[in-house]
């Protein structure tokens, strides 16, 4: 069985995962996406952190870090029932609070699932109108084992694409797809769900049409590579953008629009075995994410997956900012977190009701899926 | 440099909604298709079997025979062969009116058969893109609102071959492509055969990388899910497999392979029948609908001999059995209808037992 012959596809399965590795995977997947949760993507890397340190006039030493982090994980018994991962960065993996308490062990204590940033960082393909992939396959076997071991039970890889005229091109979205579908696979190897996130930036003046039809190549293209590297799908979570208009897009479109747009989009690529679709806030503001999170909740076409968030600025900028570096502002900045938190817990229920507009202007300017 | 991401729309929004509207009545619950589409080859095939001669006039009457029965509450469409489209009633109303009159889709088979894949181990491709656009329009004016095209794998040591799957794949959303550009719903059919000795969980794995490779391939062609049906083999074992499979292991096995492969768009799913009789085509279908999985695409059938076997049985070509032959077809569409909705009681409580007691609990695919 299984013998290899010249120029032909060996049509044999050999089992990349065991029964109980699938159900672990699966069971991981679906803790962290349980009713009413998301993710807090608190991953930034050094550099990252700059520069949300950089404006609340905080110094980007590992010592503020670990206090930034400590006052979100450190966050009261409400955090419980909103938050069903965090996206951890290398180093903060290895912190400790004041008392000496593993951050991922806190975090593991409290019931929430900890996840790592596995990715090293965005490189250029050649011969692209400034395109890029995504690096870090080098030993990333290991590494997972490590991680597991140190509490990790999910992880967290980011490729990047971008509209323009030329652009994504066909390499850019096969390479990325690729590299999703390589680091999926290592990931379940090692007892890890892997998180896969194609981000298409929101950078340009194109509309919502535009994002949709990218949107729609970008995943068709993740799940075929999926599918063609044996990764085990109900062990999985995708990390999508919402399907937005560019930011300089004159049109302006309502919540309702974005999520009709979204939700199409999914139907037509994301398989329903998928686990949970948790969304990116790539520029939304903090309501902005939440009212849009909302909306696709409630967006009336069927929808298979967990439809929730893995927001990182749209959960903490509120808190950054009333935290601004001073000891004495830890307990507001972390109800400035638990408050976007619950808001989002609600909204991944289709259950947050905004004080805003939306409302009777948003059902107005409701429009048939066909247009879609 | 190659780039493929601007949009160039096929299909404005009011034909998007007429594709869809057609899908979801032919699979309005409750409902399934009746493949009446066998080719005069293949008719040849059920007609000798009970001693009637293959003539346009027996292959006409039988038809009559079911479309005058047929029931619009568990019959949403009808796939036709070209001959038939144009043939008439005993009240000499045309086919496609009288199954129209029921309020019944009326679907037509368009593909012209299979092709052989040099260098291959026997596979095939099939063929009958060309001059297709012109035919479905032909078609549309001639009462049609969908249409059906087979591909064929099978299952071996070297079976199915990428180059097999690439080719069929591509093959199919290109006819569904032209099919919807001419107001015609498209039923894609990647049939892998049921032939070997392969056990269930190698069906499921070739079936999960032959509709991976379908919808790649109905991307890649911008084909309107919405406005398209899925008609794959369920997954089963082989057919010389030692090892025998319950209806629910079937059910659980081919409900994750379609969960892993066929977007949520797609409204919904008619298995064929295959090789299966009339009793295990229902119970496996009833079995899909009462999955613990979630499934949001209609699952329903279309059958060909699964829903006539009987009724060509009891007829034998004679006017006399007409009634006795309606009414086994008859049976048959109501309980597959029943079956879509997992609502199928098995006749003998044996059966039923039975079924029950070789449920395997926990098995994960």
């Amino acid at each position: 069985m299984g013998q290899k012959r010249e120029g032909c596809w060996m049509p044999h399965q050999y089992p990349a995962l065991t029964t109980e590795q699938k159900k672990e995977l699966q069971e991981i997947a679906e803790r962290i996406t349980a009713p009413g949760k998301g993710i807090l993507a608190a991953d930034e890397s050094t550099g990252s952190m700059g520069k949300r340190l950089n404006p609340i006039g905080v110094e980007n030493t590992e010592e503020n870090r670990r206090l930034y982090r400590q006052l979100l994980f450190t966050a009261d018994e409400r955090m419980d029932a909103c938050i069903g991962g965090v996206i951890f960065f290398h180093e903060t993996l290895y912190q400790n609070t004041d008392d000496g308490t593993n951050f991922s062990q806190l975090i593991k204590d409290r019931g929430i699932v900890v996840g790592i940033k596995v990715d090293k960082g965005v490189v250029p393909l050649a011969g692209t109108d400034g395109e890029t992939t995504t690096q870090g396959l080098d030993g990333l076997a290991e590494r997972c084992a490590q991680y597991k071991k140190d509490g990790a039970d999910f992880a967290k890889w980011r490729s990047v694409l971008k509209i323009s005229d030329n652009t994504p091109s066909e390499l850019a979205i096969m390479e990325n797809a690729n590299v999703l579908a390589r680091y999926a696979s290592i990931c379940q190897q090692n007892g890890i769900v892997p998180i896969v996130e194609p981000e298409i930036l929101p950078d340009g003046d194109h509309d919502l049409k535009r994002c949709q039809y990218i949107t729609e190549k970008v995943l068709s293209a993740v799940y075929k590579a999926l599918s063609d590297h044996h990764v085990y799908l109900e062990g999985t979570l995708l990390k999508p953008n919402m399907v937005t208009p560019g930011h300089s897009c004159p049109q302006k479109y309502t919540n309702e629009e974005i999520a009709m747009a979204t939700v199409t989009a999914l139907r037509r690529t994301v398989p329903p075995a998928v686990t949970g679709v948790t969304f990116l806030s790539g520029g939304q503001s903090e309501e902005e994410a939440s009212i849009n999170l909302n909306a696709i909740n409630t967006c009336p076409l069927g929808k298979p997956w967990a439809l929730t968030f893995s927001y990182g600025r749209a959960l903490q900028a509120s808190a950054l900012n009333a935290w601004r570096g001073e000891r004495d502002n830890e307990k507001a900045a972390a109800e400035e977190f638990l408050k976007r938190a619950e808001v989002n817990g609600l909204a991944a229920q289709g259950k947050y009701e905004s004080t805003g507009d939306s409302g009777a202007a948003g059902q107005s300017l409701y429009v048939a899926n066909h247009a879609y | 440099m190659q780039v493929m991401t601007t949009q160039f729309p096929s299909l404005s929004p009011v034909q998007k909604k007429e594709l869809s509207d057609i899908a979801q009545r032919i699979v309005a619950p409750g409902k399934g298709i009746l493949a009446a589409d066998e080719s005069t080859g293949t008719m040849s095939n059920r007609l000798q079997k009970i001693n009637v001669e293959n003539t346009e006039e027996n292959r006409r009457t039988f038809r009559d025979l079911l479309f005058s029965a047929v029931d619009p509450n568990c019959i949403g469409g009808i796939i036709f062969f070209h001959e038939t489209l144009y043939q008439k009633s005993d009240k000499g109303v045309l086919f496609p009116q009288v199954i129209k009159d029921k309020g019944i889709v009326v679907g037509i088979k368009v593909d012209n058969g299979t092709a052989g894949l040099n260098g291959t181990d026997g596979e095939m491709t099939t063929q009958g893109l060309d001059g297709l656009s012109g035919r479905c329009a032909q078609y549309k004016k001639d009462g049609c609102d969908f249409a059906k095209w087979r591909c064929v794998l099978k299952i071996s040591d070297a079976c199915p071959s990428a180059l097999a799957i690439a080719e069929n794949a591509n093959v199919l959303a290109r006819y569904a492509s032209i099919c919807q550009q001419n107001g015609l719903v498209p039923i894609v059919e990647p049939e892998i055969l049921p032939d070997g000795d392969h056990d269930l969980l190698r069906t499921q794995y070739v079936t999960e990388k032959v509709l991976a490779a379908t919808y790649k391939a109905l991307n890649d062609h911008h084909v309107y899910l919405e406005g398209t049906l899925l008609k794959p083999n369920m997954v089963t074992a082989g057919h010389s497999c030692p090892k025998k499979f319950t209806p629910q292991e079937v059910g659980m096995a081919t409900v994750t392979a379609l969960r892993r492969t066929v977007p949520a768009a797609v409204p919904g799913i008619t298995f064929l029948s295959g090789g299966q009789s009339e009793e295990e085509a229902t119970q496996n279908l009833n079995a899909m609908n009462q999955t613990a999985l979630h499934r949001p695409w209609k699952l329903s059938f279309s059958y060909g001999r699964a829903l006539q076997a009987s009724a060509l049985a009891a007829w034998k070509g004679k006017a006399a059995n007409k009634k006795a032959a309606q009414d086994a077809f008859t049976s048959r569409a109501k309980s597959n209808g029943l079956a879509s909705k997992g609502e199928y009681t098995a006749v003998s409580s044996a059966d039923q037992a039975s079924m029950q007691s070789l449920h395997t609990a926990n098995y994960v695919y």
